[in-house]
């Protein structure tokens, strides 16, 4: 995949080149979180007026579950991607990490430990990414799929049609409790998570380094960025993210199957991708990553509501997934360019 | 080149034999041939879509949507022959091909005309296919009694000891064959996956080539479709949901580089019926069958490692150098 990313970008002849900077208006109207928004605009208002329930305070702090988890991981997977890499695993990593949580819940260990197991065996499953992507130099997509089935199959192994029950009271909070009003512990850590990333990928030379690297990797690597060790350390941050999602669902069900979070890797992409990041790497925006969280918790809320069953909000999903990349691209894209790979 | 593709076959072979010979000395009856070709029958359909995605990984391209394209399929032939019951199945096998091309063709146009990387465009079709079969069956399943005895016997019909899903397989295999080494497109697969740039300069039309590539693995999703749920007798919206991976997984094992231009068709048959020996071999062997994706999911990861070995290409020497200072 980083491959094809150094190619096009190399490669691409007769690219335009312009010679100033739009004005900041243009670029601001132009920009896809701009966009995005107004379909997050479009989908509230809409929402709003095709059922009565939508705009209830409480309802719409249910409504964030829904993505907030999804959305924990989506920020570092989204640094990940423009990085160039990709992993699968990510749901996966959840379900080792609840079964883990789920086996030293049942020996009877506190909230404490439950909540460090939780984030040491996301370390470690990011870490066994990240080793051999950057350590063996193995193609992320491939390794992710295997250790998609590895983490799992553990899981698998440990419970087989079991599952583990019996969490700790206090342990229900990071699911379940309420820091204020109607705002979530999930919802908070939420936003400060996405400050925490966007600081990250937007004002720390760490963040260039990410998009010097999906830009052209080699390029970066005579650049003197260390691009092994920074995609080491964006797996081991997805790992992380992974663990910390997993304590969340796991206290907010309260219950640990293997199938924990079964398919969540391919919403976690669509939201990355939807939220404007290049599959290709290279650029993106956690912003957009935000908005785009929140662009899928209201479709899938919103049609909830409408008694729309969920297999048809993901028909929704997919055809937003493909017409935001792809109306954009016949808008401007057949006036110019003719690319070639 | 056509060396290291011959030995790292012939290891992969050698693999296999070793499992199967593992195998046996639990449980001697595994490698008796009865019981290899119903593994073989067993693993037909996955023998026929890593094949199909094959052709769509070698040309530097993924097509995670086969599994609900098979899905999808076989659903809209179920309720065919729920309502029309007369519909004898070859031209059911032939509409199963073409709605399933038909639907490969959506991915193959979207990445050619629209440009869009291929794994959005069939991440997006992935879930579309699926839901679609929510919509068109209302969630109800299709079950054995609602379809008609020939629809259900057709891939269990026997030919000289063979079922006619074995043949189907093995006629799958030796139509890729000649495909991918003996045709002009066939080769272009090769060179688009090995280096789009330099197939354009060799006037190769590139996207065409990819497109093509997505109409085959559709068009034997679409089959495989048929074939899953006349075998399964019964069509619902989960049918196959996750084989996608499956088949990935198998294409992988099977030295197929997800970097695309590298890969065989002895490769893929090799990886997916190397998934098919431990999925027939756990319960043999009183393995948990829980077991099983831990299992494929190392054997993914070997292999990996194992081809990029090979493959690595000789950089020129300040890199190598600079890659191990990183």
């Amino acid at each position: 995949m980083s491959d094809q990313a150094v190619e096009d970008k190399s490669h691409a002849p007769n690219r335009h080149v312009p010679d100033r900077l739009a004005s900041p208006f243009q670029r601001y109207f132009k920009s896809w979180e701009t966009l995005l928004l107004a379909v997050a605009v479009c989908i509230f208002v809409i929402n709003s007026f095709a059922s009565p329930y939508f705009l209830d305070p409480w309802n719409l702090s249910d409504a964030t579950f829904n993505f907030t988890e999804k959305a924990m991981i989506a920020f570092a997977m989204a640094l990940l991607i423009i990085s160039g890499e990709i992993d699968l695993s990510v749901a996966s990593i959840i379900a080792l990490a609840s079964t883990a949580m789920g086996f030293l819940a049942q020996a009877g260990f506190g909230t404490p430990e439950l909540v460090a197991a939780g984030i040491v065996v996301g370390l470690l499953c990011g870490a066994f990414n990240g080793f051999l992507v950057t350590g063996l130099g193995l193609p992320s997509i491939v390794v992710t799929i295997g250790t998609m089935s590895l983490f799992r199959g553990v899981s698998y192994i440990v419970l087989g049609d079991q599952a583990f029950r019996g969490y700790p009271s206090g342990f229900s909070f990071f699911g379940q409790g309420y820091v204020w009003w109607v705002f979530t512990f999930e919802i908070v850590l939420f936003a400060v998570l996405a400050v925490i990333y966007g600081i990250l990928l937007h004002r720390t030379n760490f963040g260039r380094a990410i998009y010097a690297i999906g830009n052209n990797p080699v390029g970066a690597q005579f650049s003197g960025v260390r691009v092994g060790r920074v995609k080491f350390t964006l797996f081991l941050l997805t790992g992380l993210m992974s663990g910390i999602a997993a304590i969340c669902l796991t206290s907010r069900l309260g219950s640990t199957r293997p199938s924990i979070a079964f398919g969540w890797e391919l919403e976690i992409v669509t939201m990355v991708v939807l939220g404007g990041v290049s599959i290709l790497g290279g650029s993106g925006t956690v912003p957009g990553v935000v908005i785009a969280a929140f662009v899928m918790g209201m479709v899938t809320f919103g049609f909830g509501l409408l008694n729309v069953p969920g297999i048809v909000m993901s028909i929704f999903i997919g055809l937003l997934l493909i017409s935001v990349i792809a109306l954009p691209r016949l808008w401007f894209g057949f006036r110019s360019r003719r690319k070639v790979a | 080149m056509r060396q290291l593709l011959k030995s790292r076959e012939a290891i992969l072979a050698g693999a296999i034999l070793i499992l199967v010979g593992l195998i046996s000395t639990r449980f001697g009856e595994f490698a008796a041939p009865a019981n290899l070709i119903n593994v073989f029958n067993d693993t037909s359909i996955l023998i026929m879509l890593a094949l199909g995605q094959m052709v769509v990984i070698v040309s530097r391209c993924i097509d995670l949507s086969v599994a609900s394209n098979l899905a999808l399929t076989g659903m809209v032939v179920a309720i065919l022959n729920t309502i029309a019951p007369d519909l004898p199945v070859p031209v059911l096998l032939l509409i199963a091909v073409l709605f399933g091309a038909m639907l490969g063709a959506i991915n193959g146009v979207l990445v050619w005309k629209l440009d869009i990387p291929p794994i959005v465009v069939t991440l997006g079709t992935l879930t579309i296919f699926r839901g679609l079969i929510f919509l068109i069956s209302n969630g109800e399943w299709i079950n054995a009694h609602e379809m008609t005895a020939s629809f259900k016997a057709f891939p269990r019909y026997e030919l000289l000891g063979l079922s006619l899903l074995t043949w189907l397989a093995i006629a799958t295999i030796g139509v890729f064959f000649v495909l991918v080494t003996r045709t002009p497109s066939g080769r272009a697969f090769y060179a688009v996956g090995g280096n789009p740039h330099a197939a354009v300069y060799t006037g190769i039309d590139v996207g065409y080539t990819r497109f093509l590539a997505f109409v085959i693995s559709g068009a034997v999703s679409g089959l495989c479709g048929y074939l899953w749920v006349a075998r399964y007798a019964v069509a619902y919206v989960d049918i196959a949901g996750g084989f996608e991976l499956e088949v990935v997984a198998a294409c992988v094992i099977g030295g197929i580089s997800i970097a695309g231009g590298i890969g065989s068709v002895g490769g893929a048959v090799m990886g997916a019926l190397f998934l098919g020996i431990v999925k027939n071999a756990l319960p043999v062997v009183n393995i948990s069958p829980f077991w099983q994706l831990a299992i494929s999911g190392s054997a993914i990861i070997i292999a990996v490692a194992f081809n990029a070995r090979s493959e690595r290409k000789k950089g020129r020497i300040i890199l190598k150098q600079a890659e191990r200072m990183a």
